[in-house]
């Protein structure tokens, strides 16, 4: 590893068209053949691949700059066209500056007297507005006198000038060729040019050009196929055509051949520099390979998602990463990451040899690159890389000094970050301690599933290793998933309890009564060593065992999921069940509140226990679910069968009514739409019903407990399994899609009996009937189209909110400021609070109080 | 709370931002002493010094990542009926599109409009008013007649008598659209028959889809009213809008009346009021997708769109439009159109934002590459 210091520093960057002067000045060579290659294979001079424009070959040395292959970076080079033409992505430039500028003496259209006042506008607009203003104020000015028929400076009569697409400028109906253009260009007083807006020093006539800028070679490499052949890139193909033309060009007016025929060349040649700046002009046809496909040239390689800009500038590829399918494991830390060996082996960690550790390193390099954990390179103080191997261990311990630099195996402890895509927010990529495992998959906690929208179907998630003490540095403080717990969406915690954490801690506090060596056995194997805290009982409730985590001093009141208070007394949780309303994910208040009082690392440890907890409860008491579970008590089973054939009947009357016309329209309803609305109430009322019914039935199984507790499924999820699935809505409203008058084949024309519109009668465990289950996959194809057609469109918006947004900053003095120091707010959120580090968005002033005032009494 | 108390609470109002200072002062009982309150508010300070947010975040990604992670949750159905007895409204992620993009014509433009007396025969009464009623609204059936070069038009009673209006006013309101022709009115009919020699069939069938458009009573754009029940008292919900004239009705209460256009109202009420439109509207639908994103996010979004003044949408030709970078302009959309026009009128990149310094491998303004470090040499 070189020391790496910054020298230089880009400060900005300057853009501008080039003269044919510089483009002159900046080539190393003059392209006047076509030819690529002599006999030998080797670059002719002159040509395309001259060597003096830079060297795509192994062997061969640029006769710019002396280096070789990958060293050098490529030299332009340029072609003097026989003719001019006009550069295509100025055509627009061009046309305005020819309609506005006299024909006979050159001087813009504008009066005399206006010209000032008009360049005094457009800088101060500059100056107050910035530059999009200016360019509109620009046009304006244009279009004013773009239309003029006489010059106001030499009274010359003024022509209609049309621009025949794309390239080809007409005066009346005379074709003005690129050098009459030219020519009108040059007779532009440099000072009229700054109301155009164009930048100081810029003469209009460099658009048509007379001189042809080359890339380098190194820019458009070619390659060599198996058989030895070579295959040019697309632009070294259409600078041939241009040179091939060009040449043709010349030697036709050399020769003095008819204007018809240079005229046609002329056209050509005009055609194959369009194309080479730009192979997408809608007027014309795209230049192809020989085969059919389009060339790709400049503007193509430009743009784009797969263009220059958004795939290699914004886009970065790093060494150092590693991918791998990801698997649970709920015993290593939330803040760290299961890495196969294997991978540890080849992911490295540079480390500098100074006195103190020279030893320590030594042992890397000792067991070598193929024992764990060993070394696989050493960097020597010049900056020369060894590859460890048995043959040249020997030497490297031998010379191993303070200075070198050791490229030893990860281990455990070493930071990483890990990512899985879609990276949508910061959370998506946090800092994880490493823990070498053996596998093949990475292993994570499962509270850390949510913030990454992870899950073990097969994900795969990406490890990057960061190499400086600085990106470390950064990793640690900034990203360790314990700073990252409180989102800064909505200032709750992200990461909780997840599923059976959720339930064993459910039970534990509920109903479980615990023997005192039951409840040793079950805090020890959750990390706890400090077990003076536990009554000292024979008996113990769940509750208190609970309690043991807590800290000492931790004071909370709450509500749990079904509303009832929690209340947690000097760390003794007096009342109230723990459940997701409290430890669970995107809700988890009491963790929020030890969050806010004990620190980061405190909350992670805590909910790390608690997990244990829950699943260590769970593994004790057993917990499995079964088809038993979705059955109903005799009574439960009664009540929600009256509830349906209520809901039944009740429809059935609505339809009645409606035949008879009896039926209220609803206001600014059909009455078909209200016979629609109502039945479709009354049918979601009875399934609703019986979702309660069916939760809050006597007998506990373990799904409803999962249900309850909010570890996984909710009473709809039960409803549809036990009781009735219910109605299928689309878009809003029954179904009534299908043939003429009916959904299906099945039932009779016009029936609007809730069965034949969609309605599900039976439940999963019973099974469907076919027409039900039709109706099933109906609203489930509708869902899955949704999702298809949703995930491009928010994409989309995301991208563009990102772009527009991501220079915003706070300033020193806590104004919100965009890169062009312009203020869009002068207190962030209007109080400068940090959504991450409030409460759901708010300062939490009732704690306060309660402490004060409760302190009192 | 006490009123010494409150002065107490007042003292803080250089420190303190208003809505916290509006919690205490709701949240305190009356038994607080003077120094409970003395200690509530410096410990209050000292946890809103603590909340702060840091100099150099980033908070305008913060804010895209906000909004743009639940974006993929939200659900695309384009309509959907908000209760029963309410009208169509867009919601989820094409409300959200079409709010950021700043579409000149939304797709269910709405007005709230509350009256100052909300009696529910005064809020039928306007209803009736301010809904925009076409002449075809009150035709029974036209007839055209060739031979003797005419259209008959036959009115319903009922609905004139509804609007208050009878055949005279009908006339006076056709007498522009009918130029060249004359109008005989009988009992509950006009006839329309042409001025000048009978020519062309055509004319009369012109006319009579001339003569469907035009607007009878009520205000432009309003299509539909509904008086609806909201909390207490009614209101009128309409489909279509015009913001500006129904502002202008002596019974409308200005200040509490609404418009889901954004445009419109920074037409109208200009770009404070347009800011808040902005805000409310994406609010009220994050709400009714049960997500939970904080306001303060969303602000940021509603200020960069009205930052230069005018109400602008995050598209190209909106707020990316204005960024000083070429390099991330060029970044997002038609890049070649912005590295051209840089290049003519020779535009300098100072590297400020972050794409462009992210393109040439150096640390980002932002967060902890915003300070620099200066060491004294000995």
């Amino acid at each position: 590893m070189k020391p790496q210091f910054v020298s230089k520093k880009i400060k900005s960057i300057s853009f501008a068209v080039l003269s044919p002067k510089v483009v002159k000045d900046m080539s190393a060579a003059k392209v006047v053949t076509p030819e690529l290659y002599d006999r030998e294979g080797y670059p002719v001079d002159g040509g395309l691949m001259d060597t003096r424009l830079g060297v795509i070959d192994p062997g061969l040395v640029c006769k710019t700059d002396g280096l070789k292959l990958k060293d050098t970076l490529g030299h332009f080079g340029y072609i003097e066209l026989a003719r001019p033409v006009v550069h295509i992505k100025f055509i627009r430039q061009i046309l305005d500056l020819l309609k506005s500028s006299c024909r006979s003496c050159g001087k813009l259209l504008i009066p005399e007297e206006n010209t000032a006042k008009y360049r005094n506008l457009l800088n101060k607009m500059g100056e107050e507005e910035g530059f999009e203003s200016r360019r509109r104020q620009i046009k304006i000015i244009v279009d004013k006198y773009k239309k003029k028929d006489k010059c106001p400076h030499c009274g010359g009569k003024q022509e209609k000038i049309k621009l025949d697409k794309p390239y080809n400028f007409y005066e009346n109906d005379t074709r003005l060729s690129p050098i009459e253009v030219r020519a009108r260009l040059e007779k532009i007083p440099d000072e009229e040019l700054g109301l155009f807006g164009f930048a100081l020093g810029f003469r209009p006539e460099w658009m048509v050009l007379t001189i042809l800028g080359i890339p380098p070679v190194t820019m458009r490499p070619s390659i060599t196929l198996e058989s030895g052949e070579r295959s040019e890139d697309d632009l070294t193909h259409k600078l041939g055509d241009i040179v091939r033309i060009n040449q043709r060009l010349f030697e036709n007016i050399n020769a003095g051949a008819p204007e018809v025929i240079i005229e046609d060349l002329w056209d050509l040649l005009q055609y194959h520099v369009t194309t080479f700046f730009d192979n997408e002009v809608p007027q014309l046809p795209p230049a192809r390979h020989r085969g059919g496909q389009v060339l790709k040239t400049l503007v193509n390689r430009i743009s784009s998602k797969e263009g220059r800009i958004r795939h290699n500038l914004a886009g970065k590829r790093t060494d150092f990463s590693a991918r791998t399918v990801i698997s649970p494991d709920p015993l290593i830390a939330l803040n760290e990451v299961g890495v196969p060996q294997a991978m540890a082996m080849s992911l490295t960690v540079p480390e500098r040899i100074n006195e103190w550790n020279i030893e320590y390193l030594r042992k890397y390099v000792e067991r070598g690159s193929k024992v764990y954990p060993g070394a696989n390179y050493i960097i020597k103080p010049d900056g020369r890389r060894k590859t460890v191997t048995e043959e040249t261990k020997e030497e490297i311990l031998e010379e191993l000094a303070p200075g070198y630099v050791v490229e030893r195996h990860l281990i455990d402890g070493d930071v990483a970050l890990f990512n899985r895509q879609p990276s949508l927010h910061r959370m998506s990529m946090m800092c994880h301690h490493v823990k070498v495992l053996p596998g093949r998959t990475f292993r994570l906690n499962p509270a850390v599933c949510n913030p990454y929208n992870a899950d073990f179907d097969g994900d795969e998630m990406n490890l990057h290793i960061p190499q400086t003490e600085e990106a470390r540095a950064e990793a640690q403080v900034l990203m360790l998933v314990e700073t990252q717990m409180i989102s800064p969406r909505y200032g709750l915690s992200v990461v909780g309890c997840i599923h059976d954490g959720i339930t064993g801690n459910y039970l534990l506090t509920k109903e479980l009564v615990l023997t005192r060596l039951e409840a040793v056995d079950l805090l020890y194997a959750c990390g706890v060593d400090d077990l003076s805290r536990l009554p000292n009982k024979d008996k113990i409730d769940g509750k208190e065992v609970f309690s043991v985590l807590l800290p000492e001093d931790f004071n909370f009141s709450g509500k749990d999921k079904s509303g009832n208070d929690v209340k947690i007394t000097n760390g003794k949780l007096k009342t109230g069940l723990m459940d997701k309303a409290n430890l669970g994910q995107e809700s988890g208040l009491m963790l929020r509140n030890i969050y806010e009082r004990y620190g980061a690392a405190y909350a992670a440890e805590f909910l790390g226990k608690v997990s244990k907890l829950g699943i260590n409860v769970l593994s004790r008491r057993g917990f499995s679910i079964g088809i038993g579970d979705m059955d109903l008590t005799n009574e439960t089973e009664d009540e929600i069968k009256s509830v349906l054939e209520r809901a039944e009947l009740e429809a059935e009357k609505i339809i009645e009514h409606f035949n008879q016309g009896k039926l209220e329209p609803l206001p600014g309803r059909s009455l078909q739409e209200t016979m629609e609305l109502r039945i479709l109430e009354a049918l979601n009322r009875a399934r609703n019903k019986s979702g309660d019914l069916a939760m809050r039935q006597k007998f506990d199984s373990a799904a409803l407990v999962m249900a309850k507790s909010g570890a996984r499924g909710n009473a709809l999820n039960i409803a549809q399994m036990a009781a009735v699935v219910g109605q299928q809505a689309l878009r809003g409203r029954r179904i009534d899609h299908g043939y003429s008058g009916r959904t299906l084949p099945y039932f009779k024309v016009g029936d609007v009996s809730p069965k034949a519109r969609g309605f599900v009668r039976n439940n999963f465990k019973s099974g469907l009937t076919p027409y039900e289950f039709f109706f099933g996959a109906m609203t489930g194809r509708d869902a899955l189209m949704d999702t298809a057609l949703r995930t491009p469109k928010s994409g989309y918006l995301y991208r563009r909110l990102s772009n527009a947004m991501q220079d915003l900053k706070v300033d020193y003095n806590g104004m919100v400021r965009d890169a062009s120091n312009r203020v869009v707010q002068f207190a962030y959120g209007e109080d400068g609070l940090d959504v991450s580090r409030t409460k759901n968005g708010q300062v939490d002033v009732h704690r306060i109080i309660e402490q004060v005032i409760g302190g009192k009494e | 709370m006490k009123a010494e108390n409150a002065k107490l609470v007042d003292t803080y109002e250089n420190k303190l931002p208003f809505s916290v200072l509006e919690e205490i002062k709701n949240s305190v009982p009356d038994s607080a002493s003077k120094e409970n309150i003395k200690t509530i508010l410096e410990e209050t300070f000292a946890l809103y010094l603590q909340a702060k947010i840091n100099p150099g975040e980033c908070v305008g990604l913060v804010s895209a990542e906000s909004i743009g992670e639940p974006g993929t949750q939200m659900t695309l159905n384009t309509f959907h009926f908000a209760g029963v007895a309410e009208m169509n409204v867009t919601t989820g992620l094409p409300r959200i599109i079409e709010i950021f993009d700043c579409q000149k014509t939304i797709k269910t433009p709405m007005m709230e409009v509350y009256l100052k007396d909300p009696k529910i025969e005064n809020v039928k009464a306007l209803a009736l008013k301010i809904k925009e009623t076409k002449f075809s609204e009150f035709v029974t059936s036209y007839s055209l007649n060739i031979f003797e070069q005419n259209l008959k038009v036959t009115l319903s009673r009922e609905l004139l008598d509804d609007h208050g209006l009878d055949v005279k006013d009908m006339i006076k309101a056709l007498k522009l659209k009918a130029k060249g022709f004359t109008m005989e009115s009988d009992d509950g009919s006009l006839t329309f028959i042409h001025k000048g020699k009978p020519e062309d069939i055509k004319d009369l069938y012109n006319l009579k889809e001339k003569l469907k458009a035009v607007k009878i009573s009520g205000l432009k754009g309003i299509r539909q009213v509904l008086p609806v029940k909201r909390g207490e008292e009614y209101i009128v919900l309409t489909s279509g809008t015009n913001l500006k004239e129904v502002l202008e009705m002596d019974e409308v209460d200005a200040t509490r009346t609404i418009c889901n256009d954004m445009n419109e109202v920074y037409q109208v009420l200009g770009l404070e009021a347009a800011r808040q439109t902005v805000i409310n509207e994406v609010y009220k639908v994050i709400e009714s997708q049960g997500l939970n994103i904080d306001i303060r996010h969303i602000m940021l979004v509603a200020d960069i769109m009205c930052a230069s003044g005018v109400l602008r949408g995050i598209t190209r030709y909106g707020v990316v439009k204005e960024k000083a970078s070429v390099l991330a302009r060029a970044s997002f959309e038609t890049p070649i159109r912005h590295l051209i026009n840089a290049a003519l009128e020779g535009e300098v990149d100072a590297l400020t934002s972050v794409v462009e310094n992210v393109m040439i491998n150096q640390p980002v303004p932002l967060g902890t590459g915003l300070p620099g470090l200066i060491t004294k040499l000995k």
